[in-house]
């Protein structure tokens, strides 16, 4: 059954590559899985730079009390605009290109399994992302409500609020065509042999992010159309006036809102259950578990949405359920953190950058797991809500959580993707400049946010100045260290150092290292056998 | 640490941030923001030893687990000659490690849930406080005395524009704090004119969303006199930042010496029942009094409305006869008619003159002053 599909996607393959356009139409008509996955890393990177330079505009603001540089009313757009554009820009396409490259090769496929999609999927992502840029230049400025955009604060703004909502809408379709692409192709494109408990664990990863996917974006494009038409059509699904309810719109926006950052974090892990192994010349510990592990923080990411509203002035049943529910995610991240210290142990490790970033995710995540965890705790969440506190914490784990484990899965694969090794010294510079500058930008403001710094806020009291210096250094230091890490990117596409053999990690054990680097334009035309 | 903050041209700025990177461990030292605000209610108390207690057990457990790490990655480097083992999986280790992490929850969430039924309990209240939050002020009402008003940020404009230095309390001062006594349990009812606000006083443990259309509610028993300050603590539009809230925390002796005062201001700015009115005015005043609460029945011509058997009073004979029956009949109502007895003598006077002198009424008693509705009262 399967290797009749093959022999369909093989002969198309080999169609297209007959006649294929070059230069710029080679990339707006592609469907190689390989093309549309660089497309998504260049994409995302880009966005990382935008969202990057919105944040040190930020930190110059908040670089000592009084206004200088930004009116609060573009303040609010650029904290609102970074959020966003971070996480739907930059995060979740990093995640979509890592996907789009390394499942075929993982798994022993010629392709995605729906290529012409795969194309409409990328190519919704630049018009959502001119929407939401250029949301900054129309009459009333960009949305400025927080990337949340709570209500009734978002049905005030402007025009650049409803073009937010249609950059989310787009954003969002081009999440689902993507999910069910990756699901479809891991369900029925794997190599004869490979059961899906061998498959390597960032498929697995992948597989169940793509099921939150498809289960959460519907419920945030519901969210956002209904702030549409309360603020056009003379709905009142958030108004109490009209017989709505604003806290309405916070339950709908985090029922997505929850399985969202673990959307953001999963793929993250994926890579790291990668890197780990390789470098320690160990199989991964607890392949099982791992997987148990990232399923039932899937389940548990639909039960625990309310934790992010704790003072809305929930019944003390509510508080009492949505905290013991997020307590619990403790238990499979923990068991995730504890495997992963297993595999490492007794191994032969060595030191590359993509396992020096995975250790940075490893310590960092975790910090930022436990931080979590204090906020898990409602009494102490009240004091915490809404301050520096929650910004540090979410910033360790997806700065250092989700970014620093995709640095890791460049360097890990990039000798694969171009056929150059990169520059180990480079790496390392960018690896200690990033880890130090990080800690400097973000460890600071755990003190802002429980000395009572509240978050989103322009200007602040006279006690907060200190901390807010040495974070502003930090994150301008960090945001400078990212020039490194394109440097040195640029320098393996130039084909500048050394030529990587078909296996450049001596630990790495999945398919595809047995392909040749650079990996050819079509790969597996005839599929590998995985006893 | 105050610095006086004024415009900054970009080299001084460049300038500035090395001298802040060298002046880290300075920084770190003079600091003395490191943790929660000093805690001045119970509330406030436990919040601060649960976040303690978490705090040192997540510590524990991190050094634990990335102790067994850093061993591991000093001994079982590849460059010492560390060869790796090939095991990949111990049921036992696994079960374990999955069991330990849910028995400390428990003893993490035992204390948190006792803290969550405390700080829910609004009950037995001593006094009770309406709080309203609008973009970018709050409104304070006392409940019980009948007195409120707005708390605004008193900084001047020039010390945020960075044109005249920043006083100790920058952006954390009100022209008019909210007071309270000590040692009182307050109830705070919670609401918001437009947006959504967060009422939120970090040493006294307290933060509640402010929502438009409903009203939440928390409380509070400070057992320390001082002034304690706090800000808006939900996205609310441009002006955020700026809206804090400043509550002054008195002995109850002095407390009772404020209240006096503001329920004397509250009298003074008040209508004298006592006062003689001419009939022009009372009948001005008396015609927006008559639209806001009796025109909903009665119609705004006088005319009211059969089919809901509510009487015309143009031409009625209670309008046109004895003053003393109308405002009897307004004062306790009659019939489907209510009680309007909670509006001040001065308004129901001038509603009643209004109703003697418009439409074509022409009342023998046409002016009935406050004085008289006051002495029906009794």
């Amino acid at each position: 059954m399967s290797s009749v599909t093959h022999d369909d996607v093989l002969g198309h393959g080999h169609d297209a590559h007959h006649h294929h356009p070059t230069g710029l139409m080679r990339w707006v008509t592609t469907t190689n899985h390989k093309d549309i996955g660089t497309m998504y890393l260049w994409f995302s990177f880009i966005m990382f730079l935008v969202g990057g330079t919105m944040a040190m505009t930020i930190r110059s603001e908040l670089f000592e009390p009084g206004l200088q540089i930004v009116q609060p009313e573009f303040f609010n757009s650029l904290t609102t605009l970074h959020g966003l554009i971070m996480i739907f820009g930059a995060i979740m396409p990093a995640a979509v290109g890592f996907a789009n490259w390394q499942i075929p090769m993982m798994i022993g496929a010629p392709d995605m399994a729906f290529a012409r999609m795969n194309n409409w999927s990328f190519w919704l992502l630049p018009p959502a992302a001119v929407l939401l840029i250029g949301s900054l230049f129309v009459p009333g400025g960009g949305a400025a409500g927080g990337w949340t955009m709570y209500p009734p604060l978002s049905v005030q703004l402007g025009m650049g609020m409803d073009m937010t909502i249609f950059a989310v809408h787009i954003m969002g379709a081009s999440s689902i065509m993507g999910s069910i692409n990756i699901i479809t192709t891991i369900l029925n494109m794997r190599a004869p042999g490979m059961t899906l408990m061998k498959m390597p664990l960032f498929c697995w990863a992948w597989l169940i992010t793509a099921y939150l996917l498809i289960a959460v974006m519907p419920v945030l494009a519901g969210a956002v159309t209904m702030l549409l038409t309360d603020r056009h059509f003379g709905t009142s699904f958030f108004n109490a006036a009209g017989g709505g309810d604003p806290v309405l719109f916070q339950h709908v926006f985090w029922f997505f809102g929850h399985p969202e950052v673990y959307i953001l974090i999963l793929p993250a892990f994926g890579i790291i259950s990668e890197v780990i192994p390789t470098f320690s010349r160990k199989p991964l510990f607890g392949y099982a578990s791992m997987v148990y592990a990232l399923a039932a923080i899937a389940i548990l990411s639909f039960l625990v949405w309310a934790h992010h509203m704790f003072t809305v002035g929930m019944p003390t049943a509510g508080l009492l359920f949505f905290m013991y529910a997020t307590m619990l995610i403790a238990v499979p991240t923990g068991v995730k953190v504890f495997n992963w210290v297993a595999t490492m142990w007794r191994g032969s490790i060595t030191f590359e950058a993509p396992m020096l970033f995975a250790l940075g995710f490893l310590f960092l995540f975790t910090l930022g797991g436990f931080t979590g965890l204090v906020l898990a705790i409602v009494p102490v969440d009240v004091q915490l809500q809404d301050t520096y506190y929650v910004v540090a914490h979410f910033h360790y784990v997806m700065v250092a959580g989700s970014l620093f484990a995709f640095f890791s899965g460049v360097y890990y694969w990039i000798p694969k993707w171009t056929g150059t090794m990169y520059d180990e010294r480079i790496a390392k510079l960018h690896f200690w400049s990033s880890l130090i500058a990080f800690n400097v930008a973000f460890f600071p403001m755990h003190f802002l946010g429980l000395a009572g710094m509240p978050r989103r806020i322009p200007d602040y009291s006279q006690q907060f100045t200190d901390w807010n210096m040495v974070s502003s250094v930090g994150a301008f230091w960090f945001g400078l260290s990212q020039l490194i890490f394109l440097y040195a990117v640029l320098k393996c596409i130039a084909g500048n150092g050394v030529k990587a053999p078909a296996k450049p990690w001596e630990g790495g054990t999945t398919l595809e290292w047995t392909l040749p680097s650079p990996a050819p334009y079509h790969t597996f035309e005839t599929p590998p056998v995985v006893k | 640490m105050i610095r006086n903050c004024r415009g900054s041209a970009p080299p001084r700025f460049i300038g500035r941030a090395l001298a802040a990177l060298g002046a880290l461990p300075a920084a770190a030292l003079a600091a003395p923001a490191w943790n929660f605000q000093t805690p001045v209610t119970p509330i406030a108390r436990e919040q601060f030893d649960l976040h303690l207690y978490i705090f040192w057990i997540c510590v524990v457990i991190f050094i634990g687990v990335f102790g067994v790490l850093f061993y591991s990655l000093l001994k079982h480097r590849k460059s010492v000659g560390h060869q790796a083992a090939q095991f990949h999986e111990n049921t036992t280790v696994e079960v374990v490690w999955t069991v330990i992490p849910f028995l400390i929850l428990v003893f993490m969430a035992y204390p948190a849930s006792k803290t969550i039924l405390a700080l829910k309990d609004t009950s037995a209240p001593d006094m009770t406080i309406k709080v309203t939050g609008y973009q970018w002020k709050w409104n304070y009402d006392y409940i019980e005395d009948g007195f409120g008003f707005y708390s605004t940020l008193a900084t001047p404009f020039d010390q945020i524009e960075n044109r005249a230095p920043k006083d100790e309390n920058y952006l954390l001062e009100v022209d008019h704090p909210l007071v309270v006594p000590v040692d009182t349990k307050v109830r705070v009812l919670i609401t918001a004119g437009d947006v959504i606000h967060s009422w939120w006083v970090p040493a006294f443990g307290v933060k509640q969303d402010a929502i438009p259309g409903f009203v939440r509610d928390t409380w509070f028993k400070a057992d320390k006199v001082g002034t304690y300050r706090g800000q808006c603590a939900e996205l609310c539009g441009k002006d955020h930042g700026f809206m804090p809230v400043v509550v002054e925390v008195k002995s109850k002796d002095d407390y009772a010496k404020w209240s006096a005062e503001q329920k004397k201001a509250l009298a003074a700015a008040a209508d004298d029942p006592h006062k003689l009115w001419d009939q022009g005015a009372l009948v001005a005043r008396g015609e927006k009094v008559f639209n806001a609460n009796c025109a909903a029945c009665h119609q705004a011509s006088g005319t009211g409305n059969a089919a809901a058997k509510i009487p015309a009073l143009v031409g009625d004979a209670v309008v046109l006869g004895p003053a003393k029956a109308q405002i009897d009949i307004v004062l306790n109502g009659r019939n489907g008619m209510p009680s309007w007895k909670h509006l001040p003598d001065t308004d129901i006077a001038a509603a009643i003159t209004y109703t003697r002198n418009s439409w074509g009424n022409k009342a023998g008693e046409g002016l009935v002053q406050p004085a008289a509705v006051e002495a029906e009262r009794k």
